[in-house]
């Protein structure tokens, strides 16, 4: 019997209205990769937190190797050897790697940092584990692969014998994933233990020595990858039956609603993200742009829906040039736009729903006449789609802020789907959402689609990119390496195009 | 959603948000009122005769009511003036420089406009001209601020500072020299009289309380209606809790900026050109220090809501004119009064301090001016 | 820093000192006045160079600090309060006096630097508003007492202002006994000696200030402290991961800018004039602020900018000497209500970035939410 590195019992965290960890059980065995599996929101996170010391179980209780630990910071889970990899990297983009590295725990020279010796360092567990980082490399200007390694060089360098993974594959290419399986038995052939939490069935069947499931902040079941298979986890996950696959009716492609040709756009900083750019979206098909973020997906939807300046290249909607027309104008050729920061820019969080629902109609009738806001009318509205996009909220008065993230998605779609439109740009639209928000998105998307609307679907999960799309095209570092048709493609083929390996 | 219900659960929402609303203020005031009293019994000063001084001195006559209220006219349009910038996401410090050039402009259509014309003018446009011309002023000067802010991303707090000092500076030069009363006998800086036909008149007689003050209470009004119930309103709301959404939902973020930093600094320069044509007459320089500074504590106090500048407004000024009887009775130095005043603008912008002493729970959001430095 | 910055720094500074230079050379030899500006303008750029500084060590860890120009006015008045009372009513001799002086400044400067940490960190109250209230309640402590204190018939000094036990005198560097040999007999040669030597002879809080601008690059810079302040100030989260107590690193910070602020405040009433007048830092404050903002947050670039402040100040100064030979054009500039707003006019032109983009620390005015 492989002796426990880690014992967590009966973990219980509460947040204001959500009970997060409910009396959790969790252990992990010397040298394993046990997986931890769940949806967004069922507690995984929470745990982790817990373990690494950024939170404080109400009750419950850790042992260390056999020991009591009591873990009040981070600074005593990492004396005890636990490190971790977040989800969003604990990186500061202006510092170098060696900085970074040694942030909590730099070695001083009379009085000053000794860059040298830790420099040093890096490049050795760089070598031994073939992790190749530079330590002089500023970390804001290392590609999104690379900054995940820093981060796993950070708990090599304080000599983490157990090291969590937070969902480390949301941000890598197929193939970089498989590079990070790697590096995990590499790690663990070297008596490093694991805990890598994900919510993707096919990785964690495939790397995964034991897999713990959780819902809804309780521990359901652990299980060994040889018992079970994809519909049995995503059963536990979810509590019921998924459909993991999602119905398409074939028909044939109407007129392009959307034309883009040689579009280059700048990020804030003034670099070139969106290299010369061109695809066409047809009414009623989904075109879907998979690619890992980073690679001028944020830009490219920015400046297509009028939020940022393109510097080059033209925009056709329904045959009409919107090349940096503004929002208004774009909107009303018939655009809809669900976006990647539904916070930021898709809603007012301290605006009621009603006032949300006619965020981009506000101007107009009904809900404006002669420069005097209409209230009956924006409740009359609200009112009608709260029924119609099934909104689960006690009125239409409630503030959006207090939504889960799946409503307030809803809220969104609602306002953008209603209106009279002929193409959807959606970018990451079931981030952070729960299996039924996201099967609710996924088929409103196809009832755009076939109601000959066109869609745009912007994607990091390829899994989501793969079964709405009917085309297919990949960014990789700001250009469309390849555009094909979803029928046609494999996943293997989507990986090596992601990471920039080919070119179509 | 069951319709019934919400409409007897409306009223009580109301009366919760209310409480909600002015509960910490409340206990804002009221905190600092005793803190003041021990300040007051640190001094050998008695704490209830010199608050009841205080409010005899700015309640206990006809008299009195007229002067609280005049003291509290150019607050209530300062007040409104940061409110408005406010609820718009911007933070103006500039008050106090808005209101010395409409200050000085209605003063110069007041006193100089017949001369310019040749002939006198009837009152009836005089004095608009004359208030409007402080308007305009005021709204130019904090326009400028907006502007820089939405087109360059120049931050409206230091740039509104700037402008004060360089307003400061301006007016010191027009009453100290161009614009100076060429009586032989004056030696101070301050404007000639303006006419007749540009004064506001009194409202009683005997007593100094003029139409200006009905003027304010009506700005107020406005004030609510135009972010509550036009669409104008509701896009300065807008870029005030979230400029990216507003860009998003079509709204010309830059055109908003400016003409809320417009807005509100014709309502300073309406404080400004108010005090002249209603009170002073002329414009004599120091006469309005502090005003600007005060409306930040009083629009703070009134949550940004255009009731709540009035009462907070009257707040003040119940202080101010009380607190020369209060000196009367009990020899304490009117600078008492400004002390608690910051006291009561302590409390309130720290309202997580108050909730602490009196553990109660947080609620609502908060706009946030901090934003860093932009550009 | 960048070349384009620097260029510009420069620019300004021949623009200002040229322009005396041309007004003044009838009546002056031009090195007797570059000589005369510089050092005013070092002499002046001192409560800026503190209150930029005191701004870098506050927004590096994270903490917006509007509120230098109140730290910067209540520590000089209880500066200079506190030096009144030691002379006058125990009798100190001026020396102490002024020196205690001084340390009292940079504790109620650290005192409110807890206030504005204390608001901001612990009760995440808006930053700017938090600034602002130290700001109105400086203004307020500082004339009520004030008044109390030194003008009521019944207050400590039976209400006539005693004499102050003055300022502090400027240290001596020997430039001129070791150069002025060299010269020989040449009367012009031990003027320009002279002139020179005169830049050198700054008083102590000019010559603190300066020696801290390079502290404060070494400190922020190159060592572990620098290091987390800074981590602490661009990506709180991560710091924390790494077990770094981020409340605790920007109490700190904010401290050490409070201590920063009252040192520049100390500059007014105990080193530039003997006595203090209600808001007499006039927007000093401030002007630190668009100051640090040109720096790019760096103690170096900070201290160049405010430079550059301090020279508009010292055109104002120098102009005054020369006004007779300004030609009648030109003679409305020389008004205090012109060249007084040059500084002003300078921050505004800063702040709209044509000189440059500037970077301030990415979680710069946020509060820390676990």
């Amino acid at each position: 019997m492989t002796e426990l590195v880690l014992e967590a019992k009966g973990i219980t965290k509460q947040f204001p209205g959500v009970l997060a960890s409910d009396n959790v059980c969790f252990d992990l065995r010397q040298g394993e990769i046990h997986a931890l599996l769940g949806e967004n929101g069922a507690g995984k996170s929470t745990l982790m937190n817990v373990l690494y010391g950024l939170h404080k179980a109400d009750k419950g209780e850790i042992m260390v190797n056999g020991q009591l630990a009591a873990i009040q910071s981070p600074k005593d889970s990492i004396a005890l050897g636990i490190g971790m990899v977040h989800q969003h990297f604990m990186l500061i983009p202006v510092f170098t790697v060696a900085e970074n590295v040694m942030l909590g725990d730099e070695t001083v020279k009379n009085g000053a940092l000794d860059q040298k010796t830790v420099a040093a360092r890096i490049n050795e567990i760089s070598h031994q584990y073939g992790l190749d980082v530079d330590p002089n490399a500023l970390v804001g200007s290392l590609p999104v692969g690379i900054q995940q390694r820093v981060e796993i060089v950070k708990t090599l360098y304080r000599n983490a014998n157990i090291v969590i993974l937070d969902e480390p594959t949301a941000v890598l290419t197929p193939q970089e994933a498989e590079d990070l399986f790697r590096i995990m038995r590499d790690l663990t052939a070297r008596g490093v233990s694991i805990i890598f939490i994900t919510h993707k069935l096919k990785e964690v069947l495939a790397v995964a020595d034991r897999i713990t499931v959780m819902r809804a902040g309780k521990v359901i079941n652990t299980v060994l990858p040889a018992e079970t298979n994809e519909a049995q986890l995503a059963n536990m996950m979810v509590g019921r039956q998924v459909i993991l696959t999602v119905d398409k009716k074939d028909h044939p492609a109407k007129d392009p609603v959307l034309e883009v040709g040689d579009f280059c756009v700048h990020d804030s900083r003034g670099l070139e993200v969106v290299h010369r750019v061109s695809f066409t979206v047809h009414g009623g098909e989904v075109l879907g742009i998979a690619g890992v973020q980073g690679n001028g997906q944020t830009e490219l939807s920015e400046a297509l829906t009028g939020l940022r300046l393109a510097s080059g290249g033209r925009v056709q909607m329904a045959g009409k040039d919107v090349t940096n027309q503004p929002p208004r104008v774009i909107t009303a050729t018939g655009l809809a736009h669900i976006p990647e920061d539904r916070q930021r820019h898709g809603l007012v969080m301290s605006y009621s729903i009603g006032d949300n629902m006619a965020l981009c109609d506000y101007y107009r009738a009904p809900f404006s006449k002669n420069g005097m806001m209409q209230p009956k009318a924006l409740d009359e509205n609200a009112r009608q789609l709260i029924q119609a996009f099934d909104v689960r909220t006690p009125s239409s008065f409630v503030n959006a802020g207090k939504l889960s993230g799946g409503n307030q998605q809803k809220v969104i779609v609602a306002r953008e789907l209603s209106r009279d439109v002929k193409l959807v740009i959606a970018n990451q639209p079931t981030r952070g959402l729960d299996v039924g928000s996201i099967e609710y998105i996924h088929s409103e998307i196809i009832k755009m689609r076939d109601r000959g609307v066109g869609v745009l679907l912007i994607s990091a999960e390829l899994d989501e990119i793969m079964a709405l799309s009917d085309r297919i095209a990949v960014m990789y570092r700001g250009n469309i390496v390849a555009t094909v048709d979803a029928k046609k493609v494999s996943r293997e083929q989507l990986g090596l195009w992601m990471a920039g390996a080919q070119t179509a | 959603m069951q319709p019934e219900k919400k409409k007897s659960s409306f009223a009580s929402q109301v009366l919760q948000s209310i409480y909600e609303a002015s509960v910490i203020p409340f206990l804002a005031i009221l905190t600092s009122v005793i803190i003041g009293g021990l300040i007051i019994k640190s001094v050998g000063g008695d704490p209830f005769v010199a608050y009841k001084g205080l409010l005899q001195g700015a309640f206990g006559s006809a008299k009195a009511w007229s002067e609280t209220a005049i003291w509290a006219t150019p607050y209530i349009f300062a007040g409104l003036a940061v409110a408005l910038a406010f609820r718009g996401g911007l933070f103006n410090i500039g008050a106090e420089g808005q209101l010395a050039f409409g200050a000085v402009f209605s003063a110069l259509i007041g006193y100089a406009l017949p001369g310019w014309l040749g002939f006198d003018l009837p009152i009836y446009i005089h004095l608009p001209l004359a208030i409007l011309a402080g308007a305009l002023a005021g709204g130019i000067w904090a326009a400028i601020v907006g502007a820089l802010k939405a087109y360059t991303g120049g931050h409206e707090v230091i740039n509104t500072i700037m402008m004060n000092y360089i307003a400061l500076n301006m007016t010191s030069f027009l009453v100290g020299g161009v614009m100076k009363d060429k009586n032989p006998l004056n030696v101070i800086s301050r404007t000639p009289l303006i006419a007749e036909s540009a004064r506001i008149a009194p409202i009683f007689d005997g007593l100094r309380i003029h139409w200006g003050f009905v003027l304010a209470l009506v700005m107020a009004f406005l004030v609510w209606w135009l972010l509550n119930k036009t669409t104008l309103g509701f896009e300065i709301r807008t870029v005030g809790l979230n400029p990216d959404a507003a860009k998003y939902a079509g709204i010309n973020v830059k055109k908003i900026i400016t003409l809320t930093m417009l807005f509100s600094g014709i309502l300073a320069g309406m404080a400004g050109a108010i005090e002249v044509t209603g009170l002073n007459y002329r414009h004599e320089l120091g006469f309005s220090s502090g005003y600007g500074y005060d409306a930040i504590a009083i629009a703070l106090l009134g949550k940004s809501h255009p009731l709540g500048v009035v009462l907070a407004s009257f707040l003040f000024a119940a202080m101010r004119n009380g607190a020369t009887r209060m000196q009367f009775l009990t020899q304490l130095p009117v600078d008492l009064i400004s002390m608690i005043q910051a006291l009561v603008l302590l409390f309130v912008a720290a309202d997580a301090i108050v909730r602490y002493i009196y553990r109660i729970k947080a609620k609502g959001e908060r706009v946030t001016l901090t934003r860093g430095w932009g550009g | 820093m960048d070349w384009k910055r620097f260029g510009f720094i420069a620019l300004i500074i021949t623009v200002l000192f040229g322009a005396v230079v041309a007004v003044g050379q009838e009546q002056q030899r031009p090195l007797l006045i570059i000589t005369s500006m510089l050092a005013t303008t070092i002499s002046v750029a001192t409560p800026l160079t503190l209150g930029a500084l005191s701004g870098v060590f506050c927004e590096r860890s994270g903490v917006v600090n509007i509120g230098i120009e109140g730290m910067m006015l209540s520590s000089a008045f209880f500066g200079w309060f506190t030096a009144m009372y030691l002379s006058n009513i125990y009798d100190w001799a001026l020396m102490p006096s002024i020196i205690t002086g001084a340390i009292v400044a940079v504790l109620a400067g650290a005192l409110m630097g807890l206030l504005l940490g204390w608001l901001s960190i612990t009760f995440k109250v808006d930053q700017i508003i938090g600034g602002t209230v130290i700001n109105i309640l400086a203004v307020g402590l500082t004339g009520f007492l004030n008044r109390q204190l030194f003008f009521g018939k019944s207050s400590l000094f039976q209400g006539t202002v005693p004499s102050s036990p003055g300022v502090f005198s400027a240290a001596h560097f020997p430039i001129n006994e070791i150069f002025s040999p060299l010269c020989g007999s040449g009367a012009l040669c031990l003027e320009d000696v002279n002139a020179i030597n005169r830049v050198f002879d700054q008083k102590p809080i000019a010559l603190l200030a300066i020696a801290l601008v390079f502290v404060a690059h070494y400190v922020l810079f190159k060592t572990r402290w620098g290091l987390r302040t800074r981590a602490v100030g661009e990506h709180p989260k991560a710091a924390d991961t790494v077990g770094i107590n981020v409340e605790r690193m920007r109490y700190v910070n904010v401290l050490i800018g409070g201590m920063l602020a009252g040192l520049g405040g100390a500059y007014f009433t105990l080193e530039s004039i003997p006595s203090f007048e209600p808001l007499m830092t006039n927007g000093r404050g401030f002007i630190s602020l668009a100051a640090m903002i040109f720096g790019n947050w760096t103690p170096i670039g900070a201290w160049a900018a405010a430079l550059v402040f301090g020279a508009s100040q010292a055109l104002q100064i120098n102009m005054q000497l020369f006004r007779d030979s300004i030609p009648e054009q030109w003679a409305f500039l020389q008004q205090s209500y012109v060249v007084g707003l040059t500084p002003y006019i300078l921050t505004m032109l800063i702040l709209t970035g044509i000189i440059g983009k500037t970077t301030p620390p990415a979680a710069d005015g946020t509060p820390y939410e676990k």
